[in-house]
């Protein structure tokens, strides 16, 4: 299993054909408190880089991006009455969605966890 | 993950400093432009903040607003050619909200003012006026006043002043522990204190709808001034972020969102502003279009929306009818920490403004349905005269 992140501070974690995507804790702690979330629900088929989800914070709403391409299995069913969790446990517990990938090659492309680390450092 | 909603008013203009920006940075606030300055969004977070105001009490750096002295002949006669409030009525030490009218009816700003005693902060003799006015405004209200007031009455922009609010429940307990005596205050009075040498003019008012204080002091002691007032276990520093979700909680209009040019003061629901006997006698910007409203009922009506289910509903997005079309305005919008549901402030169709009302929003190609609720969202806890 590897994690990838990208440079609008989504997480991928990838087991074979099918991932779990998230936002980092970096991002979360930009957005603040967050009061809602919307998932995508299963079934719908996303592109890289197609919003995916919504993320609102008491202070602004945020598009969420498909890291990689696929078909949605579910979203997290624990987000819609704990919005909460995504400031509580980001990378774990509030994760937003799960997907199977129709290009596994595509999360090549993003960073590993060292270089997503660089990235933020240097903003 | 993108944000298409910009934190408050970000502007390119380069931000002159308050005096308290050193502080907030070495306090941890997380500082954004706002009204041509740096303040701060918020501390340890909106939610924490906005909640511990509601129990405790909270510090807000308002230095950022504009802080006017009027004096001269006549000046309260003067100053009720621009507001419809009664001005003249106001005895020393009392204050009053009011608007700055522009000739159409609608709004230029919304403001405190208050008559001063010959005991004052500012050295100036009694009759004179002070005034605080929004910072997003403050350089537009100062030219209106200037064109439009003869020179027999002075202005004097007092920009060395920072001005601190601090609200909640304790906050009596914590200033009083610090400035000896402004538990006598009552809401909408002033006076003048003095806290280690330098004058502070303190009053009993507020924006967050919690009983607090406002107080001006001289810009070279407000990091001291914020430092004890921090040192008070009830109070903690709080930001900009809580200050907007406290005062929508409260059903309190802001100026640029809820309240602007193309708005009147009837449709505002900000009737409350036109005094008796200015409403009889007229006199004021406006006054024609503005009375006739009142007489007749405007067009639509600033209401208060509780939208269902979670998401936020916010400035900007519309008011629609069943086919879809356009028949008003959300102004303002937010989760509402208090009241644990998402809460907005709208203009709508004055048959659409009774409470119990339906209403169908729309945003980003969604919508949502919200009820006409009366104001405010959170009950007011001023404490008035002989409460």
């Amino acid at each position: 299993m590897s994690r990838y992140f990208t440079q609008d501070h989504e997480w991928i974690q990838v087991d074979g054909d099918t991932a779990t995507v998230g936002i980092t804790t970096y991002a979360q702690s930009q957005l603040g408190d967050i009061v809602f979330v919307e998932t995508p629900d299963a079934g719908k088929t996303v592109a890289k880089g197609d919003d995916a989800a919504v993320v609102e914070s008491v202070k602004a709403a945020s598009d969420v991006y498909a890291p990689a391409s696929g078909t949605v299995v579910e979203g997290n069913p624990a987000l819609a009455d704990n919005p909460a969790l995504v400031n509580e446990d980001p990378e774990g517990e509030g994760w937003f969605f799960k997907l199977t990938l129709s290009n596994a090659a595509e999360v090549e492309a993003l960073m590993d966890e060292a270089a997503y680390k660089d990235f933020v450092a240097g903003l | 993950m993108s944000q298409d909603v910009q934190e408050p008013e970000a502007e390119a203009l380069v931000p002159e400093l308050l005096p308290l920006v050193a502080w907030h940075r070495a306090r941890g606030g997380r500082m954004v432009p706002f009204a041509g300055y740096e303040m701060p969004v918020q501390y340890e977070g909106i939610m924490a903040e906005h909640l511990w105001t509601r129990e405790h009490a909270g510090l807000f750096d308002v230095s950022h607003m504009g802080q006017l002295l009027f004096s001269g002949a006549d000046v309260d006669a003067q100053l009720e050619t621009l507001l419809p409030g009664d001005i003249k009525g106001l005895t020393a030490g009392r204050m009053r909200y009011s608007l700055l009218l522009a000739d159409n009816g609608g709004i230029h700003d919304d403001l405190m003012v208050t008559r001063l005693g010959g005991d004052n902060a500012f050295e100036i003799d009694a009759g004179a006026f002070y005034m605080v006015v929004n910072g997003a405004t403050k350089w537009d209200d100062l030219g209106v006043f200037r064109e439009a007031l003869p020179d027999e009455v002075v202005i004097n922009h007092l920009d060395e002043q920072a001005l601190l609010a601090l609200q909640g429940p304790e906050a009596v307990t914590a200033l009083e522990r610090v400035v000896p005596g402004v538990a006598s205050l009552v809401f909408m009075t002033a006076a003048a204190f003095e806290w280690q040498g330098n004058p502070l003019w303190v009053s009993r008012s507020g924006y967050t709808g919690e009983d607090g204080f406002e107080i001006s002091v001289p810009g070279d002691a407000a990091e001291a001034f914020a430092e004890a007032l921090c040192a008070q276990s009830e109070v903690k520093p709080i930001g900009l972020g809580a200050r907007d979700s406290l005062r929508l909680e409260a059903g309190l209009p802001l100026y640029g969102h809820d309240l602007d040019l193309d708005t009147n003061p009837v449709a505002a629901d900000l009737g409350f502003a036109l005094s008796k006997r200015r409403r009889e006698e007229g006199g004021f910007p406006g006054a024609e279009a503005i009375l006739a409203d009142r007489a007749n009922g405007s067009a639509t009506k600033r209401v208060g929306l509780i939208v269902e289910g979670r998401q936020p509903v916010r400035e900007g997005a519309t008011v629609v009818d069943d086919s879809g079309a356009q028949i008003g305005t959300v102004t303002s919008g937010g989760f509402a920490p208090s009241v644990q549901k998402p809460i907005a402030m709208a203009y709508v169709p004055a048959a659409l403004a009774t409470p119990g009302t339906r209403v169908t929003l729309s945003q980003r190609g969604k919508t949502h349905i919200a009820e006409v609720t009366s104001m405010p969202f959170v009950p007011h806890r001023y404490v008035r005269k002989g409460a």
